[in-house]
């Protein structure tokens, strides 16, 4: 990427005020949005855009209200439930993250190592879930979730399943955290075999097989020598794996109940009422937003590595 | 053995999660069911969702705005993103910031993009209408009359980026032998990228453009925050219907019909381009061919 060829001279100044015009239109929006989440809904109403505004983090007291340890003056009654969304947000996307990664590491693993499938299938496979909108599984989800992958109130597992967690009729993968979890594991899990694929098969063999001279079972060789080398795939990985289950909105809805929401139906709800308190809400996406970023900020070689080694490389 | 271990989760999961679930589909998109029933108790009725859908000029309505949006989306962020590229190849001080800050539009949620525009977009508040007015330049009413057109900036300014960096990757990747050639040869810089930048860029290319194809069809959220598919049914894109159809008309199965139709129109585009990048393949190999029985 440091373009090796490439003569240092001295660029006309158009192309670093063109570049200055990019950073400004990508990033605008983004800034306009964290700037405002500081200001009060008097301030962004009365269009006042320029930076003259006394800043607030009121906005971010109303969207924490649920775990803010003090009272909050200007709020009679917390309506927004920001923080059991944030959990159950982060629940959700930690342990789809880390779930996928373990999956999808063997089975990248399996396929390189013991010659499988060829790559071209992997990648072609991986092209056909990639092409499934989500908006295509919501019904057969919502459906299957629902009614068929249900365990009977009436067999042993699913007593012990109502004693424990209470609630009434049969116990349904809709409306817990692990329904969402697994079909964002199934969504990312092609995805997440291709770009480990392109790593592992960088690994020499000669490594492996010292190690199983050594006396290393399969399961080792794998945990104590492949891993270690295929860090940055990993990372980036998970990145990637991350991003959708953070950000995803849609299924998400489809499946969660009163206790399961995430932080996206949290924004999409309230943006749908007729009297949008702006404030809140951007302090509200703002606060969703920030993994994101910060992943952006700190890892955006691995990204960009994730982006093309699909394209560019085939 | 081992193999068999270490490929069975991921099997699991992927026939559970998403095999099935399609399977059940298919099988629900011939059936008269409502979110009450389970499948065995809803009737068989043929391909009557699908003939229903058909006749239904909301449908129709749909199906053209979302071939709409995804094609102008990724018509504009080829030409834009590619330009952007070709100019942009140059050691500049500042790239890799640009590269960096450049991911966010992709990285953040989908609701916070259409959540940002729709305030920018806002008729009184917003930053555009304020500035045109600041300007003396009158309002413009973004997200009612031109709602299509401000939706389709939206996904622009998100993605665009995207475009930019694998054409970048790809440029910088390209063998600098040829460039050099053309160069000696005397090649102006237009004849370079007409000639020998963009067919050798060409097999990325049209993977980026199947890659955001595929991707413009599943765009939602922004859509559902921004505008919630109005007005009227002026940016209802299928997705869109879909989940409409399924949450709040309570059809499950002409939502299911509806979502096969989706699956089917992204398959036969993604086959293709996919058919066109390999008649590609081959005609560069012939040329090649040709090429050294010549020398």
């Amino acid at each position: 990427m440091s373009g090796g060829g490439y003569q240092d001279k001295r660029q006309h100044p158009a192309f670093y005020a063109l570049l200055t015009v990019l950073i400004f239109m990508s990033v605008g929006p983004i800034a306009l949005m964290l700037v405002n989440s500081f200001k009060f809904d008097v301030d962004i109403i009365s269009g006042t855009s320029g930076l003259l505004f006394l800043p607030t983090i009121q906005n971010y007291e109303t969207a924490l209200c649920d775990i803010l340890p003090y009272e909050l003056d200007h709020l009679d009654y917390c309506a927004l439930k920001f923080g059991g969304a944030f959990i159950n947000s982060l629940i959700i996307a930690l342990i789809s993250t880390l779930l996928t990664l373990i999956i999808g590491c063997l089975a990248a693993y399996a396929l390189v190592r013991f010659r499988f499938m060829g790559r071209d299938t992997v990648s072609g496979t991986t092209l056909m879930v990639r092409m499934v909108p989500p908006a295509v599984l919501l019904v057969p989800v919502f459906g299957l979730w629902n009614n068929e992958f249900c365990i009977d109130k009436t067999t042993w597992l699913g007593e012990l399943i109502r004693d424990i967690f209470g609630g009434r009729g049969d116990v349904c993968l809709a409306g817990t955290h692990s329904g969402i979890i697994i079909i964002y594991i199934a969504m990312n899990l092609p995805f997440v075999i291709w770009i480990l694929q392109s790593f592992i098969v960088q690994v020499p063999r000669q490594l492996e097989e010292a190690a199983h001279m050594d006396g290393a079972g399969s399961f080792q060789v794998f945990f104590k020598i492949v891993l270690p080398l295929i860090k940055p795939g990993l990372a980036a990985a998970a990145i990637f794996t991350f991003r959708i289950a953070w950000n995803e909105y849609l299924l998400a809805s489809a499946l969660s109940d009163r206790d399961t929401k995430t932080v996206p139906i949290l924004i999409v709800n309230n943006m749908s009422e007729f009297n949008i308190e702006w404030g809140t809400i951007m302090a509200t996406g703002m606060l969703l937003a920030i993994p994101p970023i910060i992943f952006t900020l700190f890892a955006s070689r691995q990204i960009i590595t994730g982006m093309t080694a699909g394209a560019v490389k085939g | 053995m081992t193999p068999y271990v270490f490929l069975a989760p991921a099997l699991v999961i992927m026939v559970i999660a998403l095999l099935y679930p399609l399977a059940y589909m298919v099988y629900g998109s011939f059936r008269d069911w409502n979110p009450s029933q389970t499948i065995g108790e809803t009737e068989f009725n043929g391909l009557g969702n699908y003939i229903a859908l058909w006749n239904d000029p909301n449908f129709h309505e749909s199906l053209v705005v979302t071939l709409k949006f995804a094609l102008s989306v990724v018509t504009l962020e080829m030409f834009i993103g590619v330009g952007l590229a070709l100019l942009l190849d140059r050691s500049l001080r500042g790239m890799s910031v640009l590269r960096t800050l450049f991911i966010l539009p992709m990285m953040i949620a989908p609701v916070v993009v259409g959540l940002i525009w729709r305030y920018m977009y806002h008729p009184s508040i917003g930053i555009f209408n304020q500035t045109l007015e600041w300007l003396g330049l009158g309002s413009v009413d973004w997200l009612g009359q031109h709602a299509l057109m401000s939706v389709i900036i939206a996904d622009i300014w998100q993605w665009t980026p995207f475009i930019f960096i694998l054409s970048l990757a790809a440029l910088q990747s390209l063998p600098r032998s040829a460039l050099e050639a053309a160069r000696i040869d005397g090649a102006s810089g237009w004849q370079q990228i007409i000639y020998i930048k963009i067919p050798l860029m060409m097999p990325v290319l049209i993977v980026t453009c199947l890659l955001r194809l595929i991707d413009a069809f599943k765009v939602l959220e922004v859509i559902l925050v921004m505008t919630e598919g109005g007005p009227g049914l002026s940016t209802e894109i299928l997705a869109l219907r879909i989940s409409r159809t399924a949450t709040e008309f309570r059809e499950l199965g002409v939502a299911a019909s509806m979502s096969n139709y989706l699956l089917m129109l992204v398959l036969i585009l993604t086959i293709i381009m996919l058919a066109y990048s390999k008649f590609q393949e081959m005609h560069a190999a012939r040329l090649r061919l040709a090429t050294k029985e010549e020398s």
